[in-house]
């Protein structure tokens, strides 16, 4: 296992002024009891509401912070003890911080970062190379990084994470205020590092689609404890998210019908659009109960939204 | 070697960036080697006036005047910028310095390292040189020695205290210039003769943190004189030791405030 955390803590001391003078310390658990165990190559989503524990959890495994209790093991290595062992062999891109010299030109940090890491110039070179494909960094790697946009800098940052070939790159939002086609660029980068497998990939975001797009398993964190860990299939199925049917209809609707392993929720357009929600059977028996009905014109499935799961979870 | 040669590639990189702003960097180099020239003119001007201090004629003075110089300003260059650390601690970039595979400390001063403080370390070592020349050194071998590592000496203790003093922003980040108290304050109080100054602030600043193991005693070593104060003799020799448990103390505080470093939300 490439990452094993158990039972980690991250206590923060939160000093409050009371009065003119006197202020008041409290111990806030950011994060509170996390097991995580994630193999090599898996892509895994990390996500939870603003102040959930995902940032803080990510700066344990890469040693920025030293956690206040558990065990945490990445590489094999402890991320404060091991921190300069454990940095080459671990990429960080955190959305709203920047790996990059601002005032230098994106491709002179990329060679800086070859000087800093250590690596072969060929090796450099090579995956440089790919990146540079599958990014199209080729425009713009002789602009100061001051100057470029937001999504030519995230990608700039991916790279920069990965020059030095990772066994672990850890994503802190990294398509943050992006436009739409950076987006997609991004996902599309990190679809392409998940298929080759040789990269594990830890990724937080407050984007669902990423999610949906990317990541078979999504760890969901609020108030700094796991509360679900799974792939997207379970947690619907744990919060009994509904696949819906919309069917238009030839013939309108017979006041007062059912439907066998369905519910009928909505009868719209005077009795023409009917709209079931699935108990868990399979689409194609309720579709042919529901043609024995009434004569169909069109028909289509919607699975449930994951947006609305997750805000489920985060109410509690 | 091979991680000096990765620092160079930053420092190198730093002084490209400041290159980039090329009226800011030329002004801020001519500004600091004027500001340094009236430094040194400050110390005449006061010799021409008063011709001796705390007892010392105008050439001892003028070496420990001038070895406090020579030393402070190799610290100041070498790491001078450690105080930018609380900018890093409020705005959280010290994660992009943790997440590196180098010491943070060195990535800090690297990652700031002020080239026009080159000026300032040229001038301060031509000012000792001076003062070797006309102060009446006793040359022996020792001295001979003694007169090579002392700024080196120097430089260590005043760099430790840059170094511990910027390690105060990990746990108070309102710090504001209580560090400078010690390290620009130390500068001047090692500029003269520890002799000049009375009773327990003396005791204070030469002996219990050390100061006068900068300048004071080496150039009583150098000149081969007798201590008016009645320390050992042994003691002036002792410079390197001090500075050693300056920069261990140093290197603790640094290690401890790392652990303790609470980054920012993102």
């Amino acid at each position: 296992m490439i990452i094993e955390v158990s039972g980690l803590r991250k206590d923060f001391t939160v000093t409050t002024k009371v009065g003119r003078l006197r202020r008041e310390r409290t111990v806030v658990s950011a994060v509170d009891g996390v097991d995580l165990v994630v193999g090599r190559g898996e892509l895994i989503g990390y996500i939870g509401p603003n102040g959930a524990g995902k940032s803080t959890t990510l700066k344990v495994l890469t040693g920025v912070l030293t956690p206040s209790a558990g065990r945490v093991r990445v590489c094999g290595l402890d991320p404060v003890a091991d921190r300069t062992t454990l940095a080459r062999r671990i990429g960080v891109v955190f959305g709203q911080r920047s790996q990059l010299w601002w005032d230098l030109p994106l491709g002179e940090s990329f060679e800086l970062l070859r000087h800093i890491y250590r690596v072969p110039a060929a090796e450099h070179a090579a995956r440089l190379r790919t990146c540079s494909d599958l990014l199209d960094l080729d425009g713009f790697t002789r602009t100061p990084v001051r100057q470029l946009s937001l999504g030519q800098r995230m990608r700039g940052e991916l790279t920069a994470a990965l020059l030095h070939g990772p066994e672990v790159l850890f994503l802190d939002e990294p398509t943050i205020g992006l436009d739409v086609l950076s987006k997609q660029a991004v996902r599309g980068f990190l679809a392409e590092l998940d298929r080759r497998g040789d990269t594990t990939v830890v990724l937080t975001t407050h984007d669902l689609a990423d999610i949906e797009k990317l990541c078979e398993r999504l760890v969901v964190i609020d108030h700094g404890r796991v509360v679900h860990d799974g792939t997207l299939d379970a947690l619907h199925t744990r919060h009994g998210s509904r696949r819906t049917i919309v069917a238009d209809l030839d013939a309108p609707w017979p006041a007062g019908q059912t439907v066998p392993g369905a519910a009928v929720t909505a009868v719209e357009a005077d009795g023409t659009r009917v709209t079931l929600t699935l108990d868990g059977r399979a689409a194609g028996e309720v579709v042919a109960a529901l043609a024995r009905i009434v004569p169909l014109r069109d028909l289509s499935v919607q699975e449930p939204d994951i947006e609305d799961v997750v805000a489920r979870i985060y109410r509690g | 070697m091979a991680s000096a040669r990765v620092y160079a590639h930053v420092v190198r990189a730093q002084i490209r960036s400041q290159a980039q702003y090329r009226a800011s960097f030329l002004i801020d180099l001519f500004g600091s080697m004027a500001v340094n020239a009236l430094d040194i003119a400050t110390v005449f001007v006061l010799f021409s006036v008063t011709g001796g201090l705390g007892g010392f004629g105008g050439g001892p003075v003028l070496l420990m005047a001038a070895l406090s110089a020579a030393s402070f300003s190799l610290a100041d260059m070498a790491v001078g910028t450690a105080d930018r650390l609380r900018e890093y601690v409020r705005s959280g970039q010290f994660d992009s310095l943790l997440l590196r595979p180098l010491s943070t400390l060195a990535q800090l001063v690297a990652v700031n390292f002020a080239f026009r403080r080159v000026g300032r370390v040229v001038q301060g070592l031509v000012l000792y040189v001076v003062a070797l020349a006309v102060a009446g050194v006793h040359w022996t071998l020792g001295a001979a020695v003694l007169a090579v590592v002392a700024p080196l000496v120097g430089g260590v203790f005043f760099g430790s205290l840059f170094v511990a003093g910027a390690t105060v922003a990990f746990w108070w980040i309102e710090s504001g210039e209580v560090a400078n108290a010690f390290t620009y304050g130390g500068r001047d109080f090692t500029s003269y003769p520890v002799t000049m100054f009375g009773g327990w602030f003396r005791d204070l600043f030469a002996i219990a943190l050390g100061f006068a193991f900068v300048a004071y005693l080496p150039a009583l070593a150098l000149l081969d004189r007798p201590d008016p104060l009645g320390l050992p003799d042994w003691l002036r020799w002792c410079s390197p030791v001090v500075a050693l448990v300056a920069a261990c103390l140093a290197a603790l505080f640094w290690r401890v405030g790392v652990r303790n470093y609470r980054s920012t939300g993102s």
